[in-house]
């Protein structure tokens, strides 16, 4: 209540208004749901049942799992993304303007696409380890581009100081490198266990349990059941807790460059002939993450020949999977408007909130928000049940968080003074934002849309739980043949997703450099 | 800086979403020449069943396809709102859930007369639209045929210790269990499943557990007998090295699974779900079982199994009520046992 009234108290221009507040709200309030819905479970199932659901020697192995997964993945993920962005950035490693986009490349590849191709290169691969390697091969490139962003852009002056002070390669990494890719290995780090918790394909095809595929599991058997809830808790603590570990290693330290001027490239370093190894590593790597996934894929099609390329089948798929995608980006970039307004412009503790509370929505796996949405629409909307807004519902809540940065970072650019411009010339509110903040701000929308389309067009859990009668989008499609084995027909809607990813990776990889001011 | 044509960017989207809103719709809509499938069974199968329905009369046929039991229950769930006409599925215990839960209508005696009664519960409420034998499905150069288990409950012995697997989260697994449950009893079922948790690995399905076991990892597996004598009538890529095992003799590993069919109380449509599943039991529906790829036994009308299938008769099932398989116990005795 006191964030409203400040907010509605000072109508300055620029400000929120109560229009955007309200629709905030909303969508706060939205977010809650889910986490609404886990703990409603636990009070209606009984403390004592919850208890026997939650203390079972399954769930610890679940745990183990889980953790195992996460523990093993991110550090390598890290040694790798900051390795592979340190010899790009920073060695006369031959053909370096290109080993950039190729790093950012298998974020085009959806992780269980990735699990289908190393599969069937290698069909006894199960367990632990099989989900190591492909979600590292899934997903060091969110450690690569930040990582390599960060290292393009710090002053080499400090860096050379140091060597003059006598420090060793080494010991400069250590000392002086290492702590400016703190942020970039954070955030990057806790995306990658983030996902690894959400993950649901790429797991079960190498039959590796983790909370997500075991929660499918129970829904599979029982239908939104208490012991499916349970586990969706469980899972919701471990993301919770991530979150806590990342904010408290994060800390508040800074590191920003003083002093004037431009700062100069830095020198890279000369590898001699200790570059033929280094450029087998990154041969080895390009070929794992994306060489395997691409032949497979090449292969199965080869094999299947014309006849899988059913094109009523597939346009049907791709129509519907366009539809969604396209709708819910829209949706999707247009509700993070009102968010984004309120962060950039406000300071109020509503403004807190709702970073908060996006913060949490976006740890939260599809499963959970997509169990939560059968469960209550199904008691209390009935109406809504099983319709396409629910989906979209469910699509705008899972990628609020993806849309908003994009969104949040082109409203902070929009210059105040030419809104209070266009006021004063007699403009209305609503007119001055679609003429000046919008027109200014759409670059980065647009770059939050394609984003959140992609996320979409390659989305499975939540949407086999939520989707309408008759929807068979790509990601379905491709999910029923490959659970079939059928990894011929499989393999042309595997391909269809790389290449409409494609583009908006494009767009991520040249982003990250702008954000590195290059 | 061009400027943007706002008016017809908001057209062309108003025009995007009321086509998918229009498309979505259409799914639900009341149309008399119209029903919603629940199809836990096979896509190809279904879709090859509902093709020719759409063929002979023209009613356009929706599928959602989903798990017996995830349908089961989100059946349950749904109750009388639900926008499902005909339920269809792979096995019986899913069946026995709705049934139990008052949603299934009376179905018309033609269909009931199909069908014989050994292949339908007696209470009418659904029926036998397809049938699957239980197999032990072992790769040859790892068991030979005088170490082959004698009883399904003897995988469950220290032998047999990570030697097997099976499609633990799938539906046609947990019916073999509720088989198990409704023969042999609970105390039984919940000793085997705990030394399956200790000998067997889970695999997400039948196919991927028969493409386990020919790849000799591990030496065997307890699926449905179709799955193979597709793969054989196909490339044998993923059953070459293996062969079936029947248990006969009335074990639960010689279980029988009823796929069943049933028209919902909720339905508005009662006639045309009717019609539909009279098709399907009748002889064009039961002839796509024998002369169509699934290789699952046909149950009605008198029509032959595919000729390269052991007669039916000739597996020594177990008797078993499919109205008295229980799916929900089976899935609480699963998550007790740690397999869930």
């Amino acid at each position: 209540m006191v964030a409203l009234r400040t907010v509605v108290a000072a109508p300055r221009i620029g400000r929120p208004g109560p229009l955007v507040t309200i629709v905030a709200l909303l969508l706060v309030a939205a977010t809650f749901v889910p986490l609404g819905y886990i703990v409603s479970t636990v009070f209606s199932t009984g403390l004592d049942q919850t208890a026997e659901l939650v203390f079972r020697p399954r769930v610890g192995e679940l745990l183990r799992n889980t953790v195992g997964l996460v523990v093993c993945t991110v550090p390598i993920c890290v040694v790798l993304g900051v390795g592979l962005a340190w010899v790009v950035e920073r060695t006369d490693v031959p053909g370096k303007s290109w080993w950039g986009p190729v790093f950012a490349a298998p974020l085009a590849v959806p992780a269980f696409v990735n699990s289908y191709a190393w599969v069937s290169a290698f069909p006894t691969m199960h367990g632990l380890w099989a989900g190591v390697v492909i979600a590292t091969m899934s997903y060091f490139p969110l450690v690569y581009l930040p990582a390599a962003a960060t290292l393009r852009r710090p002053d080499p002056a400090v860096e050379e100081s140091a060597r003059a002070l006598g420090s060793g390669p080494v010991a400069v990494f250590a000392r002086i490198v290492l702590p400016q890719l703190r942020l970039a290995i954070l955030g990057g780090g806790l995306l990658i266990a983030l996902h690894l918790l959400a993950e649901y394909g790429a797991f079960v095809m190498v039959r590796f349990d983790t909370f997500t595929t075991a929660i499918f599991e129970q829904y599979q058997s029982s239908f939104a059941g208490a012991a499916g809830s349970m586990l969706a808790g469980v899972l919701v603590l471990c993301c919770l807790a991530l979150l806590a570990a990342e904010a408290t290693l994060r800390g508040r330290a800074h590191y920003a460059r003083i002093g004037g001027g431009a700062p100069r490239a830095a020198t890279r370093i000369q590898l001699g002939i200790g570059a033929i190894p280094v450029l087998a590593g990154l041969v080895a790597v390009t070929a794992a993450a994306l060489g395997v996934p691409l032949w497979t894929i090449g292969r199965w099609l080869r094999i299947g020949g014309a006849a899988v390329w059913d094109f009523t089948e597939i346009g049907m798929s791709l129509a519907q999977t366009v539809g969604l995608a396209l709708t819910a980006a829209l949706l999707t970039t247009l509700c993070a408007f009102p968010v984004a307004w309120i962060a950039v412009r406000s300071t109020s503790a509503f403004a807190r909130i709702i970073e908060g509370a996006n913060y949490i929505t976006s740890s939260l796996p599809g499963i959970v928000i997509a169990l939560a949405m059968v469960t209550v629409t199904i008691r209390w909307a009935p109406p809504l049940y099983q319709t396409v807004s629910m989906v979209i519902a469910a699509y705008v809540l899972l990628f609020l968080p993806r849309a908003l940065v994009g969104v949040r970072a082109g409203l902070a650019q929009v210059p105040v003074g030419l809104e209070e411009a266009s006021r004063a010339l007699g403009k209305s509110g609503p007119a001055t934002f679609f003429l000046v903040t919008l027109r200014l701000t759409a670059p980065a929308a647009a770059a939050a849309a394609a984003l959140v389309f992609v996320a979409v067009a390659t989305e499975l859990t939540a949407t086999l739980l939520l989707a309408p009668n008759g929807t068979r989008t790509l990601a379905m499609r491709f999910w029923a043949l490959s659970g079939e084995l059928d990894y011929a027909a499989a393999a042309p809607y595997a391909l269809i997703m790389i290449v409409a990813a494609v583009p908006v990776t494009y767009l991520l990889f040249t982003h990250s450099r702008k954000a590195a001011g290059i | 800086m061009k400027p943007v044509r706002w008016k017809s960017l908001a057209a062309g989207l108003t025009v995007a979403v009321a086509a998918l809103s229009l498309s979505a719709c259409s799914n639900s809509s009341d149309d008399a020449n119209e029903i919603t499938v629940y199809n836990a069974q096979h896509e190809s199968l279904t879709k090859e069943w509902a093709d020719a329905f759409t063929e002979q009369t023209g009613i356009k046929v929706t599928l959602r396809q989903g798990g017996d039991t995830a349908l089961g229950n989100q059946l349950v769930a749904e109750g009388a709102a639900s926008p499902a006409d005909v339920f269809l599925t792979e096995n019986s215990p899913a069946m026995a859930l709705v049934e139990n839960a008052g949603l299934f209508a009376d179905l018309d005696k033609q269909t009931l007369d199909q069908v014989p009664a050994q292949y339908r519960p007696s209470t009418g409420k659904w029926t036998g639209i397809a049938a699957r034998s239980t197999v032990f499905v072992y790769n040859k150069n790892k068991v030979p045929a005088d170490q082959l288990p004698a009883s399904l409950l003897d995988l469950a012995q220290p032998q047999w210790k990570g030697r097997w697997g099976a499609g633990v989260s799938g539906a046609d697994f947990q019916a073999i269990v509720a088989g198990l449950l409704a023969l042999k009893g609970e105390d039984v079922t919940r000793a085997w499943l705990k030394g399956m948790k200790e000998n067997a690995a889970a695999f997400p399905n039948n196919v991927a557990t028969m493409k386990a076991v020919n790849s000799a990892s591990p030496d065997g597996g307890v699926i449905y007998h179709y799955y193979w004598y597709r793969d054989q009538a196909n490339t044998k890529e993923s059953s070459a090295d293996t062969a079936l095992h029947y248990f006969k003799n009335q074990d639960p590993g010689a279980f029988v699974s009823i796929s069943g069919g049933g028209v919902l109380k909720s339905s508005k449509k009662q006639e045309t779900a009717q019609k539909f599943l009279a098709f399907i039991t009748g002889k064009a529906g039961q002839e796509v079982l024998r002369d169509g790829t699934s290789m699952e036994y046909p149950v009605a009308s008198d029509v032959a199994a595919n000729p390269a299938l052991p007669p039916l008769a000739d597996l020594k099932a177990p008797a078993v009520d499919p109205s008295e398989l229980d799916a929900k116990k089976v899935t609480a005795l699963m998550t007790e046992a740690g397999l869930l």
